[in-house]
This record gives structure tokens, C-alpha cells and sequence, in this order.
């Protein structure tokens, strides 16, 4: 079983190699250089180091968005060439889920936010419970408050983890009646050898999709479509 | 042996790719157009063309395969469109085609989209060889160029303002004909009078060769707004036919000029614009009285597609042109840089 996997929905750029119980290797920036100049040759370098022939990989693993539009395009885009190239499925990891595998075998419950802009994030909220992993709260795209209140809901110790929990630190401090934590900073953003060891479980369940239908997941409209649509709801 | 070129178009609207061999002959040649999309938006959203291009990438290249019955294993070189254009739509390409030369090993070269544009040409005219004047008119681009050996340029002259084709679609759009506004303005034109309303042809000062074409669309948004005011009933053919004059006329007179005084005696028209009828009629007319070759491409051609990137594209890859995997869309590439 190897997953080559990577991740390019936030500022981190990430790719990761998975054979059976371990992590060959693992690449990951934060930096200002833009994913289309640094994503392939990531792969390149890694691909050079740790020897690895293209063709032996079983599935390319993406995080699927949500994420920066462009950034998951150049995941997305890239992990569809070389599904087409080499003839592999996609495992099309949620964004939000690779975040939580940064936490993976914690107790109690994890909600990885990004910062979506405008008091907005994309978050979720997960559990690595006794039968495995469990999903409590979807991926979606809500307002900062809106999360604190279900996390408030839910009211058991939450550790928050991604770009957004660093945005919105102080409000999640102040607003939140349960116990929180935050991740620590080399657990806090996005990973590829995350994401592959989500991807792994998922492709175990046959969660996995041809390269050719492969979609990044948005989970947000383009603007110009949410301006028309309100212009048709309005007449 | 034959060198077979995969090629990946991306830059606007238009999903594309083709198999093309040594640089002149189609293999296959797929365009998945998304203009039924944009025009519910009277022109190119970025974003949607992006995301369109991620969801039809894979299976355009898959056909273009197909289509020319060949496999990866058979193929050269990856030719990708990596500028000028949208930066969104560039990306979805050029991350593609990275990807599948990674995969494979096959080198990738990236390609100039003017360069394509221009290398169409070589497709549809197996005996033309450089060097030549190229006029390159389309929505995003109006440049008159010396192509003076495969891959070299030298820009003798450019739009000031409006590309010509940008012009259309402000006209087309100013008297209701929506998008996309090149081939309705040149369909009504033909039921038009082109000399009904003097419309200016502009010249800019400091170079004979640049074009410019705001204060011709501006003049047509004033003559409008007048008959507006007057409460006179406007013929729209008439409008469109005299615009359409004042444009040919402008890009006949400067592409000509050109020609002689540069000493050239061949001439090529190249892009989405020079599909226009009237164009092609008025440089064919022109050439003839002047005892210059014209050359122009089929209107298949002369949109965005894919196998005048694989033209282009195999004559940078026969010069030894090969691009990194560090490659990176350029949305303002200029004409002759790498």
C-alpha cells in the first residue's frame, strides 16, 4: 500500500509519501513562494530522495477543499495528471479531515479551522473516538461565532488547530464555556503525511474516485455565480 | 522518426489539447468551449473558467489521445500554454501537464500563447517558413509582429488601450447583441452599410504601427447615446458594419504599411479575431493589388486551441527549449521571452 499525498489548500504546501505503516517522507513549507512554483518540484525532490518509482504508488491522495480556490486547484489539477499519467485513482481527502489527522489518537474533540476571510471560517468538528475517527460536524463554511456556539453545545474539552484557530485565538478564548487547548505549532496547519494517513483509511472503505471525475470541493460558489443567483431570487 | 507533441491550452475560456506532428501536422485536435457558461455573464468569469477547466482537463486530453490513436508512451514532449491569460485558468494547464511529464518523464515545454497563435499558421500553410509580419488580432491581444525565425519576434506594434476584439464585444454589447461580440457584429454587418456613419480611425503619433481602439468604441457608445437623445430609431446593421469598417480599415492600413516598409512579401493573419469575414476579405483584397502572399488559418484554427500550441510548441522543443518543473503561469508573459 503506498499514497503519495499532498496538500496545497492553505499557505502550507505539502506532499507526503505513505507505504504500509509508515511515512517514507514528508515536505512541507510555509512560505511566501506560491504553490504552482514550489508544489511539483516538491514532489520532484522527494520523489529523487526517497528513490520512489511513480508507478509503484496504489492511489495520489489531495486535500479536496475547502481551501484557497486556486490552491486546491493546483492540488487538484496536479493530482489529476498524474492519476491520468500513471492510470491511479484519487482519494480525495476533506480538507478539515487531514487538518484533524494532525491530532489523530487525542482525547476529546478536535475542530481544525481556516480562516475564510470576513469573520468566516471553514471548520468541523471530529473525534478519534473508541471505534475510530468520527465526523460530529461536516465540513462546512460558517461564521466564527456560529462554531464556538456549536462547540459550546457539544461542551467537552476542544482542541482548536489551523490557520483560523490562530486568527480567531482571543475570540475562541473568551467565547468558549468548555475546556480549550490549542495544537502545538508543529501540529497546528495542514500536512500531507496527514492527509495520507486519512487517505489510507478511506481507501481501505473504497472511498476513492477516477482522476478524470476527481473535483476540488469549494464549498463556496464564485462570486459572480452568488451575484447572479441573488439577482434572479430578488426578481 | 516523427516527434509527437501532446499539447494543453487553458489560457481563457476553451479547454483544449491535440496531438500534433513535427509541428505542422493534427493529429487530433479537442476544443471543449465553455461559452455557453460565460455569456450568461455577458463575458469570461475567471473563477467559473477555472473550475470548469479542473472538471474537463483530464477527459479533453484523454480524447485528444484517443483521437489521434496514440498512447502517453508515444508521445515526445508536453507542450502547455503557460501565458499570457487568465492566471486562474493558466494554472489548472500548466499544473496538469507538469504532473503528467513528472510521471512520465516526458519533457514539458512551455508555450507562449501569441506564439500558438501565430504558429497555427504552419499548420494550415505547410510551405510557410519564417520570416514574415504577423498580424495577431483576438479578444486579449493586437500585436503586429516580425516573426523572424520560429520562436523569434520583434513587436513592431501593439493596442494602446482596447485589444480589437475587446472592442467588438463593448459594441456588440452596446447595441444588444451580447456575447460573444466578434462573430454577431460581423453576422449583422453583412446586412449593413459600412459607410453610413463616419466612425474615426485612429492613429497614435509616436508609432504608425500601434493601434488603438477606445475612442472608436467611444464614438459608437456617443453616437448611440445621440440618436438616444434625438429619439431616433438606430440601424443597428449600419452600426455594425461601420464599426467593423473602421476597424478593418485600420488593421489593413497598419499591417500593410508594414509589410512594405519593412520589405516583406509575405503576411499572416493569426487569433480568434481573424476568423472575422470581413477581415479575411478585406487582407485577401489587399494582398492581391499589393503582390503579397497572405496566409491566415482556418477559423478552427484561429480559436484558443490546442494544436497551435503543439506548433509552437515543437519548434521550442526541436531548439532544445525545455521547461522546469518550477514552471509557472505568466498572465502577462510578453512575446519572445522564456
Amino acid at each position: 500500500m503506498k499514497i503519495l499525498a499532498m496538500d496545497s489548500s492553505g499557505q502550507v504546501a505539502s506532499v507526503a509519501v505513505l507505504e504500509n505503516d509508515s511515512i517514507v517522507g514528508e515536505y512541507t513549507i510555509n512560505y511566501k513562494l506560491t504553490h504552482s512554483q514550489t508544489l511539483l518540484p516538491m514532489i520532484e525532490n522527494l520523489k529523487k530522495i526517497i528513490e520512489l518509482d511513480l508507478t509503484t504508488v496504489d492511489a495520489i491522495a489531495v486535500a479536496k477543499g475547502p481551501g484557497s480556490f486556486t490552491g486546491l486547484r493546483i492540488g487538484s489539477a496536479t493530482a489529476k495528471g498524474m492519476g491520468l499519467a500513471l492510470d491511479k485513482p484519487i482519494i480525495a481527502v476533506p480538507t478539515l479531515e487531514g487538518i484533524a489527522y494532525q491530532l489523530a489518537g487525542f482525547k476529546g474533540l478536535i475542530c481544525p479551522m481556516m480562516d475564510a476571510r470576513r469573520n468566516q471560517v471553514y471548520t468541523g468538528i471530529y473525534r478519534f473516538g473508541e471505534s475510530g475517527f468520527e465526523v460530529l460536524l461536516d465540513q462546512t463554511a460558517c461564521g466564527i461565532e456560529e462554531i464556538i456556539d456549536r462547540v459550546n453545545e457539544l461542551g467537552e474539552q476542544t482542541t482548536f488547530l489551523g490557520d483560523g484557530a490562530i486568527a480567531f485565538e482571543e475570540i475562541i478564548k473568551a467565547k468558549c464555556t468548555a475546556q480549550v487547548s490549542f495544537a502545538p505549532i508543529h501540529h497546528r496547519l495542514q500536512s500531507a503525511a496527514s492527509v495520507a494517513v486519512r487517505a489510507k483509511e478511506m481507501f481501505e472503505k473504497g472511498l476513492f474516485e477516477s482522476a478524470d471525475m476527481h473535483r476540488p470541493e469549494y464549498l463556496r460558489k464564485s462570486q459572480a455565480e452568488r451575484e447572479r443567483e441573488e439577482k434572479l431570487n430578488a426578481n | 522518426m516523427a516527434v509527437k507533441i501532446l499539447a494543453l491550452e487553458s489560457s481563457c475560456d476553451e479547454t483544449a489539447a491535440a496531438v500534433v506532428e513535427d509541428g505542422r501536422e493534427v493529429l487530433s485536435n479537442i476544443i471543449s468551449s465553455q461559452i455557453d457558461i460565460h455569456t450568461l455573464y455577458g463575458g469570461v468569469v475567471p473563477e467559473i473558467a477555472s473550475r470548469k477547466h479542473v472538471e474537463r482537463v483530464n477527459q479533453v486530453i484523454r480524447e485528444a489521445l484517443q483521437a489521434a490513436n496514440c498512447s502517453l508512451s508515444d508521445i515526445d514532449a508536453i507542450a502547455v500554454t503557460y501565458g499570457p491569460g487568465l492566471v486562474g485558468p493558466l494554472l489548472v494547464g500548466v499544473s496538469c501537464a507538469k504532473a503528467i511529464s513528472l510521471s512520465t518523464g516526458i519533457p514539458l515545454v512551455g508555450v507562449h500563447h501569441i506564439e500558438g497563435h501565430i504558429s497555427a499558421n504552419y499548420i494550415e500553410h505547410k510551405d510557410l517558413e519564417p520570416p514574415f509580419i504577423c498580424l495577431v488580432v483576438s479578444g486579449g491581444h493586437t500585436h503586429l509582429v516580425v516573426v523572424k525565425d520560429y520562436g523569434e519576434y520583434e513587436i513592431l506594434g501593439r493596442t494602446r488601450d482596447d485589444a480589437a476584439g475587446e472592442a467588438y464585444d463593448k459594441v456588440a454589447r452596446a447595441i444588444g447583441l451580447g456575447y460573444p461580440g466578434g462573430p454577431k457584429v460581423d453576422a449583422l454587418a453583412k446586412t449593413g452599410n459600412p459607410n453610413a456613419i463616419p466612425f474615426p480611425r485612429a492613429h497614435v503619433e509616436d508609432n504608425g504601427y500601434d493601434f488603438s481602439f477606445s475612442g472608436l468604441k467611444s464614438a459608437v457608445l456617443n453616437y448611440l447615446h445621440g440618436c438616444e437623445q434625438r429619439k431616433e430609431e438606430v440601424n443597428r446593421a449600419d452600426v455594425a458594419a461601420s464599426f467593423q469598417q473602421s476597424v478593418v480599415d485600420v488593421l489593413v492600413e497598419h499591417a500593410i504599411q508594414a509589410v512594405k516598409e519593412k520589405g516583406f512579401d509575405k503576411f499572416a493573419i493569426a487569433g480568434g479575431v481573424a476568423s472575422n469575414s470581413a477581415i479575411r476579405t478585406a487582407f485577401e483584397k489587399r494582398c492581391a493589388e499589393e503582390n503579397i502572399s497572405f496566409y491566415r488559418p482556418s477559423p478552427i484554427l484561429c480559436t484558443d486551441n490546442g494544436a497551435m500550441i503543439g506548433a509552437a510548441g515543437y519548434y521550442e522543443f526541436i531548439k532544445g527549449n525545455v521547461s522546469a518543473m518550477d514552471l509557472n503561469a505568466v498572465p502577462n508573459l510578453k512575446l519572445g521571452e522564456r
